[in-house]
């Protein structure tokens, strides 16, 4: 069997952490490879060795059979190794041509058009469908990511590695994203695919390496491995998949969202006319894709962004104008979707972000005094009730503990706040199985105990999982506003992402 | 509690880096360092005198550095500590200088208020334009240090000057901290009643900031101004209010140092002491205490150079010298500590590889975290 790509015994240390261990990884010719892994498995850092932004410490990489050294992503484009990055390297304001040719770029004149003629041939070689005049802030983010394809195959790229693909996709543009990938291989490429997504494997993977703390676990044909097995290598232990949740009769409205008009960062409507009611006891789930009002809603409705027009009422009370504070005193807790920019103070020590929304009153503080010894006290109740794990307890640093950890500390703050409403954002993102797990979990115990739970998320499995309701949002607008129950899936759900309206079809 | 000595590790580091190239700069010169080092030093604590100075000295730095600390630990620039400790110093004087004839306790309690007062007013101007407006308060603490120097011109030149037209008219006895027991005492040293305004400020500003709720607040900003907005933090106050404390101190700087140490104010000069704090914040790791002993060691410093030049032939510039390379040891710490760990960690790993060639038992893996390589939230 002819091996394309080999990585053969790779080691490489970080300051106190040692990411790959020994990695052996081999691509054959023609095939798509999955590695899978949880966050911080040593995934990323493994090709990013292979594409030259890292050196290893030990081992061999060798590339159609010989040995080579990549010393950076030149030499690694120069061996037809091209990569797809998570986060798009691309100038938003430059059109598909420019973007693609950037870094290429023949002579001293650019001949736009004889490279637009080639981008157009590449296109519609592999069904890319990609208009190289395009601006690229103009397009949408599939089509962001047709275009960093392109990129590579401009290069004549031989060997693809796509890190995370479909994180910022709707199910529609990951099923395309799937044929593309199918094309590339029937003209001859091959595929390694970094994700943590077992559905994607299943469905498209040749075989599937995974990767555990920086070890090779195992390599299996997916054919004849299922999810469920590869889930338990990943972790290495069973891993519960359903989220157990029994029905319930939803109570009172806590929050009611009436008319609410919003403008994003560019200064136009990010939220239109939303209406939608969030009552004791169910968990609405809002599931769109990524940059569609989701941030304004969520800011709107928790005081960081200006409103309009429209009005938000916590148990009736109309706090459309209130402070943030003001607001989280009506009853709002909220996780927010960046936990190091919103959720913790990364320099205060995890006794000062646990009282973040509350050291201004008795216990914490009295007479404007700061009471550190129940502070501490506080923070180690927390610590222990929501199995945080830090290495020096109440008095280790935010930035100390792992991204688990520190969700899992933002989730013990916003819980122990005791409010009506519960807003989590994204509460996953990110995280390992394991964590997975344990945050859900927790917010189903929030929604029995009677508790109204707005949820935000990007990912279509955890809204399907959760929800007791489902609001699709697109644009801005609220398409619809759905039962979770069995007639549900999640091909519509997506329809509607994109915005699309149920009889709207055909 | 468990403290936390890096920054203090950092800080010795620069002063002993900085003292080295020192060294070698006297060296470069045909002088000897070691005596060059004596004499400087023995200027500062040979007599009662002038430790006494070196003291005086430090309690202007103290003021100011506690000034730029401050607000740098609420996430603030403070280049205005000059301009501050100017007008602080102008309110000290006219009060002084107007209305001597008041019993003296008061008289001070009247002057010490004026320069704080005058200090916070030439603080929150550019905290309220930060607030309101986003003006940077690096460009609007710049603006005000002029403003401040024009302001003091044109008072003093046309209101309190006596015989010279440079300088306001002195000071009167009963109207300066020095203290004649204290200056009888130390045999003619100019430390005065400022010290101890010092001290207390560096213990209250310690207190602000470890115990109350408004530090908790102020730092919460300093640190993480998103998660502060999110917490129901009110910023713009919080920036107000820390640029407004930072002022009052420069103010206390300023009554420190023209109704102290110079007894009387110089038109046309920006005083260096307010620039100096910036300095010595840094080598202070912008904490309270450290700021303290920053300031005293720059004192010293200050106070034994012109004993060094007098007894040597190394000019009175190197001391200067000596602590600009230590500010910028101090300031490129962040770089020699990477130095320090690559180090510390090659020797570490070729122990590891040592002993894995000769033990069987495999390294400890620890997973790699992803936060480490993400790059930094983004700005939607």
């Amino acid at each position: 069997m002819e091996y394309i790509v080999e990585m053969l015994g790779i080691r490489k240390e970080f300051p106190g952490v040692l990411a790959n261990d020994n990695v052996t990884v081999q691509l054959k010719k023609g095939e798509i490879l999955a590695l899978l892994g949880e966050n911080g498995a040593g995934k990323s850092t493994l090709m990013s060795i292979l594409f030259g932004l890292f050196h290893m410490d030990k081992g061999k990489i060798k590339i159609r059979g010989k040995e080579v050294r990549i010393n950076n992503p030149n030499d690694a484009n120069a061996l037809g190794i091209g990569m797809v990055h998570q986060h798009f390297q691309l100038v938003e304001t430059f059109t598909v041509t420019e973007n693609i040719i950037m870094g290429v770029e023949d002579g001293f004149v650019l001949d736009r058009k004889k490279a637009g003629k080639r981008i157009k041939e590449l296109s519609e070689q592999y069904g890319l469908n990609i208009n190289p005049d395009e601006i690229i802030e103009d397009i949408s983010v599939g089509m962001q990511q047709r275009v960093e394809i392109l990129k590579m195959l401009y290069r004549n790229a031989e060997v693809l590695i796509f890190d995370e693909p479909t994180a910022v996709l709707t199910p529609q543009e990951i099923h395309e994203l799937m044929e593309i990938m199918r094309n590339l291989i029937k003209e001859g490429k091959s595929i390694i695919l970094i994700t943590h997504k077992l559905k994607e494997i299943k469905e498209i993977a040749d075989r599937c390496t995974v990767i555990r703390r920086g070890k090779v676990i195992g390599t299996v044909e997916v054919n004849s491995t299922s999810t469920q097995q590869m889930a338990d290598m990943m972790v290495g232990r069973e891993v519960s998949f359903t989220v157990d949740k029994k029905a319930k009769e939803a109570g009172e409205v806590v929050l009611e969202i009436d008319g609410l008009n919003v403008l994003n960062n560019r200064k136009t409507l990010g939220l239109k006319d939303f209406t939608l009611q969030v009552r004791r006891g169910e968990i609405v789930g809002v599931a769109g894709v990524e940059g569609n009002g989701q941030t304004e809603l969520v800011e709107a409705v928790t005081g960081l962004r200006k409103i309009e027009s429209g009005s938000v009422s916590i148990l009736g009370q109309d706090t459309a104008r209130y402070s943030v504070r003001k607001k989280n005193e009506a009853g709002i807790a909220h996780i927010p979707e960046d936990r190091q920019k919103f959720g913790l103070v990364m320099e205060y020590t995890l006794a000062e972000n646990f009282v973040l929304k509350s050291y201004y009153h008795p216990p914490y503080s009295n007479f404007k005094l700061l009471n550190k010894d129940i502070m501490n006290e506080h923070a180690e109740k927390l610590i222990k009730d929501f199995d945080v794990r830090a290495g020096q307890g109440s008095k280790s640093p935010a930035k100390a503990l792992s991204g688990g950890n520190q969700q899992k500390a933002i989730l013990g703050r916003e819980i122990d706040l005791d409010t009506d409403l519960l807003i989590a954002v994204q509460p996953t993102r990110g995280l390992d199985v394991g964590a997975i797990e344990y945050i859900h979990k927790r917010l189903v115990e929030q929604r029995d105990s009677g508790k109204a739970v707005l949820l935000v998320s990007l990912e279509l499995d955890e809204i399907m999982d959760l929800s007791d309701r489902i609001a699709v949002i697109n644009s801005g607008e609220l398409i619809d506003l759905v039962i979770n129950d069995d007639s549900v899936n999640e091909y519509d759900i997506g329809l509607m992402m994109a915005g699309v309206k149920r009889g709207d079809e055909q | 509690m468990k403290k936390d000595f890096t920054g203090i590790y950092k800080s010795l580091g620069a002063v002993i880096l900085g003292l080295i190239a020192g060294g070698i700069l006297m060296a470069a010169i045909g002088a000897n360092p070691f005596k060059g080092f004596l004499y400087l030093f023995m200027g500062g604590i040979q007599s009662i005198e002038r430790i006494g100075n070196v003291f005086a000295t430090a309690t202007t730095l103290i003021l100011t550095g506690l000034s730029v600390a401050f607000a740098f630990r609420t996430g603030l620039f403070n280049i205005g500590a000059a301009g501050q400790m100017l007008i602080g110093g102008l309110c000290a004087t006219i009060i002084g200088l107007s209305f001597n004839d008041l019993p003296r306790v008061i008289l001070l309690v009247v002057m010490f208020l004026a320069a704080l007062l005058g200090g916070a007013i030439w603080g929150i101007i550019p905290g309220l334009l930060k607030a309101r407006f986003n003006v940077h308060e690096v460009v609007a603490t710049i603006m005000m240090n002029w403003i401040a120097y024009w302001v003091v011109y044109y008072v003093i030149k046309n209101n309190f000057t006596a015989g010279l037209e440079t300088e306001s008219a002195s000071i009167p006895a009963v109207a300066q901290l020095r203290i004649p027991w204290l200056t009888e005492l130390l045999n003619g040293s100019y430390l005065n009643l400022g010290i101890v305004i010092a001290v207390a400020a560096v213990i209250v500003i310690k207190f602000i900031l470890d115990r109350t709720t408004l530090g908790y607040e102020l730092k919460a900003v300093g640190y993480n101004r998103h998660a502060s907005r999110f917490a129901g933090i009110k910023v713009n106050r919080s920036i107000i209010l820390s640029m407004m404390i930072a002022g009052g101190l420069a103010g206390l700087a300023g009554l420190t140092y023209y109704t102290g140490y110079s007894i009387n104010i110089q038109i046309g000069k920006l005083p260096t002491q307010g620039f100096d704090g910036i300095a010595v914040a840094l080598l202070g790791a912008t904490s309270p205490w450290g700021v303290f002993f920053s300031a005293t060691f720059f004192g010293l410093l200050h106070a034994g150079k012109g004993f060094m030049s007098a007894n040597t032939s190394v000019p009175p510039q190197i001391s200067d010298t000596i602590i600009a390379i230590i500010i910028y040891f101090t300031a490129t710490s962040l770089f020699i500590e990477n130095i320090v760990k690559k180090l510390r960690n090659k020797r570490a790993e070729r122990k590891a590889l040592k002993a894995a060639g000769a033990s069987t038992s495999p390294p400890t893996a620890k997973p790699g975290s992803d936060d480490n390589t993400k790059p930094g939230g983004d700005e939607q």
